[in-house]
């Protein structure tokens, strides 16, 4: 019996999955170390802290600072991408900031931010944004700048006006762009959150995995880590793509 | 109704002779396009028609002169055909011509149209699931749909095949003869002009200039006989040798 194509890469990958676990735990069962646990340790470790509600409230409140920080980001950054993309002059008085900005150690901006503002909500999520905005205006400003003249004139011949243009001219040709930005964004933002919690904040996971740290406690950061990676694979699965083969059902 | 005044004193590209980039585009062009006339500008290529069409559209308006369209005051509404498509892909054959409209969109005159162009069957589709003789015919059913006080229309049949082409260009025919517009017509094929056209208006290289207007005296009933317009444009090639380059 011969497999479809897409079931044939769906075995492939459940194998691969598998044989990595195997290679896990053959691995912690020679070293038979504190230091790697055994992949039943780290599902038994993840149940309990989910049963008591400790996983749930830490992970909810990263998940919190995540879409905070990432929705204020991406519409900033984006109204901003936008028109330095399109002004030319903007741009040139910018670009420099923008070039510092974006080379910023993000270890700095979140310091700083808790030093001049307090140990702060507030001061966590803009700290976060100050790291993220930089990425989304350099993608969304290309974005920009690659816009199609000739689509432009036809709007302009037909006097579509301002919103008609954006909503149906200028939005759709940025569409790849804010989901790279928004891809990019996600992957960049939680490793941010978690220093930021790490320093600052008394819940989270960057908080959960400073006490797993100084407790040696490896079982249970490992099973944070897959709860949240699997959390932002379900963003990707069931928001990202399904809205990404929307858009983009109209291409070839 | 609306009538097409231009008059263009220097219509240049770059600050100064000695930029790089300067281009003396159009000099002294002056002509009037009466109300429901169908004009072809005849010339060369890259001598600046698409340059007027956009200065008339308003999407150039670095010149030296005046165009006016219409009654003074009122902005003329404008349908636009050009080179390319210029279709959005991300919408539907219908959705593209239904966003021209300011308000709601007018569907029994859309459903006339597409049917008149014989694009009823793929008004759902995407254009660039289309053939460019398609695409171009929904450019120019767009162009009617906003039942604009002119037409411009900017070599609307360049890179199609002959049949293609002849196919379309009569569709445009009846759909313009059912809805008459005042048409400024961009082309280098001057059977096509001579076949379409009330008035001919040939051009000169850069910087354009108006070498010769001439009326299109063929009945408009017998426009279809290919052998007429042979034959008529024999003619004008020899009483008009001046037109012989800009061809």
């Amino acid at each position: 019996m011969r497999l479809s194509c897409s079931a044939r890469n769906k075995l492939l990958a459940l194998s691969s999955s598998l044989l990595l676990l195997a290679m896990w735990q053959l691995l912690a069962l020679a070293l038979h170390s504190p230091t790697l646990p055994t992949p039943a340790k780290v599902g038994h470790s993840f149940w309990q802290a989910t049963v008591s509600g400790e996983l749930p409230y830490h992970l909810g409140a990263t998940l919190l600072r995540l879409l905070a920080s990432f929705g204020i980001a991406m519409l900033l950054g984006c109204a901003i991408g936008i028109l330095l993309g399109k002004n030319q002059t903007l741009n040139a008085f910018f670009d420099n900031w923008l070039v510092m900005f974006l080379n910023i150690p993000a270890l700095v901006t979140i310091i700083l931010c808790y030093i001049w503002f307090g140990l702060e909500e507030s001061s966590a999520i803009l700290a976060v944004v100050i790291n993220k905005l930089p990425n989304v205006i350099v993608t969304i400003r290309e974005g920009a700048r690659s816009l199609d003249k000739d689509l432009l004139e036809m709007a302009q011949s037909y006097r579509f006006g301002k919103r008609k243009t954006f909503v149906h001219v200028i939005w759709p040709q940025l569409h790849p762009f804010v989901m790279a930005a928004t891809r990019s964004g996600l992957a960049l933002i939680w490793k941010i959150i978690l220093v930021v919690e790490l320093l600052g904040r008394s819940n989270g996971m960057g908080y959960q995995l400073h006490i797993f740290f100084q407790l040696f406690d490896v079982a249970g950061l490992l099973a944070y880590s897959f709860a949240f990676i699997a959390i932002i694979q379900l963003i990707e699965l069931t928001i990202l793509k399904p809205m990404d083969r929307k858009i983009q059902r109209w291409r070839r | 109704m609306s009538d097409i005044r231009i008059s263009i004193a220097n219509k240049v590209y770059g600050s100064t002779q000695q930029d790089d980039q300067f281009h003396h585009a159009i000099a002294e062009l002056n002509f009037t396009v009466h109300p429901d006339q169908f004009v072809c500008l005849v010339g060369p290529s890259g001598c600046g028609k698409t340059t007027l069409l956009n200065m008339i559209a308003g999407l150039d308006s670095h010149y030296e002169g005046q165009i006016d369209v219409g009654r003074s005051g009122i902005i003329p509404s404008i349908g636009y055909v050009f080179q390319n498509p210029r279709l959005l892909p991300w919408h539907s054959v219908r959705q593209n011509i239904e966003l021209v409209f300011a308000g709601q969109p007018k569907t029994e005159l859309i459903d006339g149209l597409l049917d008149s162009m014989q694009l009823r069957d793929v008004e759902h589709q995407y254009p660039e699931r289309l053939s460019l003789g398609m695409q171009r015919r929904v450019s120019i059913i767009r162009a009617f749909a906003v039942e604009a006080d002119i037409l411009l229309m900017d070599e609307p049949f360049v890179s199609l095949d002959a049949p293609t082409a002849r196919q379309v260009r009569s569709l445009l025919y009846s759909l313009w003869q059912q809805r008459p517009h005042t048409v400024l017509f961009v082309t280098h094929d001057l059977r096509e002009a001579i076949a379409l056209a009330d008035r001919l208006i040939f051009l000169s290289p850069s910087p354009m200039r108006i070498v010769s207007d001439i009326g299109v005296d063929i009945a408009r009933d017998q426009r279809h006989d290919e052998s007429r317009i042979e034959y008529f444009r024999e003619q004008l090639l020899r009483h008009h040798p001046e037109i012989d380059g800009l061809l």
